[in-house]
Order: C-alpha cells, then structure tokens, then sequence
C-alpha cells in the first residue's frame, strides 16, 4: 500500500531530473555530424592575395584552428582577443574564414581589431560556410593534424572555453602525434 | 550569451547570392515540399521556407539548384543532414537514439490504456468473497441492524 503511494511522487521525481537537466542544455548548440570526419575541402581566395588560394590542405600537418568570423557579426568582435590570445600566447596556427563578408569591411576591421590569423580564406557567398555546416559565427573548429575536425565551438570562445576546452583538446591531440 | 543570438537574428546582414533557378512546376512542389520539411537552425522554431535569416535564403537555394541539377529529395536531404544533422530535418529518422521520440507517445499510450484498465477491472471485481460464509454474514448484519431498530 505505502508503494502504490510513492509511485506518482516517483513519476514526478523523474519528471523534474529530466526537466531540470533540459534546463541547463542549450538547446542552439546542434551538435555537429562533422566531428570526428575529414575536414570539407575548399578552395578560396585568400584575403590578403586574392589572385592566390587558401585550400584545406592548410588545415593538414598540425593541429590548426579554423574560425569563423565577418566584421558584421558583433559577437566576432566580442571573441576576438581570445583568439589573438590563442595565436599569439599560445602560439596556435590558425586559419580565419571570412564568411559572407565584404572584403574591405574585412580588412578593416583586422587592421583595427588585430590578425591572428596565418590565412584567411575568403567564402563571399556562405558555400563553403554551408558544406561546414555553420550556421552562427563565430564557429570555432578543431582540426587535428590529419586534417579532422575534433571539436567544433559554437558562439564567442570565451577564456574559460580556451582553458576547459580547447587548449587541453589541442595539448592532447599535439600530444597524440609525437 | 543573449545578445549574439540577438546579433545573429538581426545582423546576418546584406548580402545575398544570386538569384534561384527557374523550376517548372513539377519541381516547384518538391521545392516546396523540401523548405517546409526543414529546420532553419538560426531561427530554430522556423523551417527554412519561413524564415527570413540569410542562412536559410542560402539553404533555398541551395536546395532549388540541387532540384534544379536533378538530385532526389532524399539526396537533397542527406545533403543538408551530413552538414546539419538530424536536427534539419522536421521529421527525423527512426534510429536508435529517436526510439524515444517515436515510440514515447505509443508508449504513453499502452501505459495510460493498462493503468485504466486495471483501475476499471479493479472496480467491477466487487464480487462476494467465497472463503467469507456468506449466510452467517448476512444473519450477522442481520442481528446487528435489529438491534439498532430496537435501540
């Protein structure tokens, strides 16, 4: 008899775990099918040179960043000493996408903000920011030296994302290789 | 965190590509039947027929110029979910980790119909107990009413 009572206080115990762990997921980070797959080839022009192109075999041979950015995205902007700091404290190879940009906004805006980037790659009309699946820059992609994606950021990577994510991923990984 | 969500939804500025392919009207409805059966992820509550962010511009295109190249629906789709995931699409596959989101509502259904029925079964099986010596009961009660009346 005193079973048959605790089963509803049961259901509803269960009910607030679930609802209380639906609470703290956030339900705009999709995870990506992308990880743990070969990064999507491209072919861009570069920023800087843009008679040359930046391909994915830039993203081979080391562990590298590939992140997401355009002037007119305000959170890029908010993110943006943190991925200086990852280029220039860290020392991290790290290759821009310039996503559905205007290319002097672009330029602009790193001669203002800073470069940390080795390469940017220009993606004018957002293709090759949909064959990556990117749908909120900035994105932060993961790329080990192999050339595939390990983890993916969605939104401004913050300190503490380079602390408890990124930089121990990017340890392990150059770990990994030698 | 609130306000580059804000940011997203207003400032996917600008720019736009080139214009759709012309699509005679058979393509037309698979057109149309493709944007609405797809999740736009920037405006998540939105499938990408509806929505007005850029990305999801760029994703109709995408998917008028692969109808427009003679691609199925279902190559359309598999496209969109090795780039997206699952979550693009508004009916998603029945695998292994959506059994839940499936079957939870079959499920709820069978649990609902069993407790009911145990509820009602319960009710009717108000019939005598056999081990209960139904005559020495009844005479029992019987006694105990005449006396109340007497009393």
């Amino acid at each position: 008899m005193k079973a048959r009572f605790l089963i509803p206080v049961g259901i509803v115990a269960a009910l607030l775990v679930v609802l209380a762990v639906g609470l703290t997921l956030n339900p705009r980070e999709v995870p990506s099918p992308l990880i743990g797959k070969a990064a999507p080839p491209f072919a861009l022009p570069r920023l800087y040179q843009p008679d040359q192109l930046v391909t994915d075999a830039s993203l081979k041979g080391r562990v590298t960043l590939f992140n997401v950015w355009a002037s007119w995205c305000v959170a890029c902007r908010e993110e943006h000493a943190q991925i200086e700091r990852l280029a220039k404290e860290f020392g991290m190879y790290i290759i821009g996408l310039n996503y559905k940009d205007e290319t002097q906004d672009a330029l602009g805006w790193l001669s203002h903000f800073g470069n940390p980037y080795s390469a940017v790659a220009v993606d004018a009309d957002g293709r090759v920011g949909i064959d990556w699946g990117v749908y909120g820059v900035p994105e932060t992609f993961v790329i080990d030296s192999a050339g595939v994606i390990r983890y993916k950021h969605i939104g401004p990577v913050k300190a503490a994302d380079i602390e408890n994510r990124i930089l121990p991923l990017v340890r392990e990984l150059e770990g990994g290789q030698g | 965190m609130r306000y580059w969500i804000a940011a997203l939804c207003l400032g996917f500025g600008g720019l736009t590509l080139a214009e759709p392919p012309a699509l005679h009207s058979g393509q037309e409805a698979r057109y149309q039947a493709l944007i609405e059966e797809l999740r736009c992820l920037v405006c998540q509550n939105q499938n990408i027929a509806e929505s007005n962010a850029p990305l999801a511009e760029d994703l109709r295109l995408q998917v008028a110029e692969m109808i427009n190249a003679g691609r199925s629906d279902a190559e359309i789709k598999d496209y969109l979910v090795a780039r997206y995931g699952d979550f693009v699409l508004y009916r998603p596959p029945f695998k292994p980790n959506t059994w839940l989101l499936w079957g939870g509502p079959f499920l709820l259904l069978v649990l609902g119909l069993v407790t009911a029925f145990r509820i009602f079964s319960g009710r009717r099986s108000e019939t005598p107990d056999e081990s209960v010596d139904q005559a020495a009961l009844h005479k029992l009660l019987q006694g105990q009413s005449d006396q109340r009346n007497k009393s």
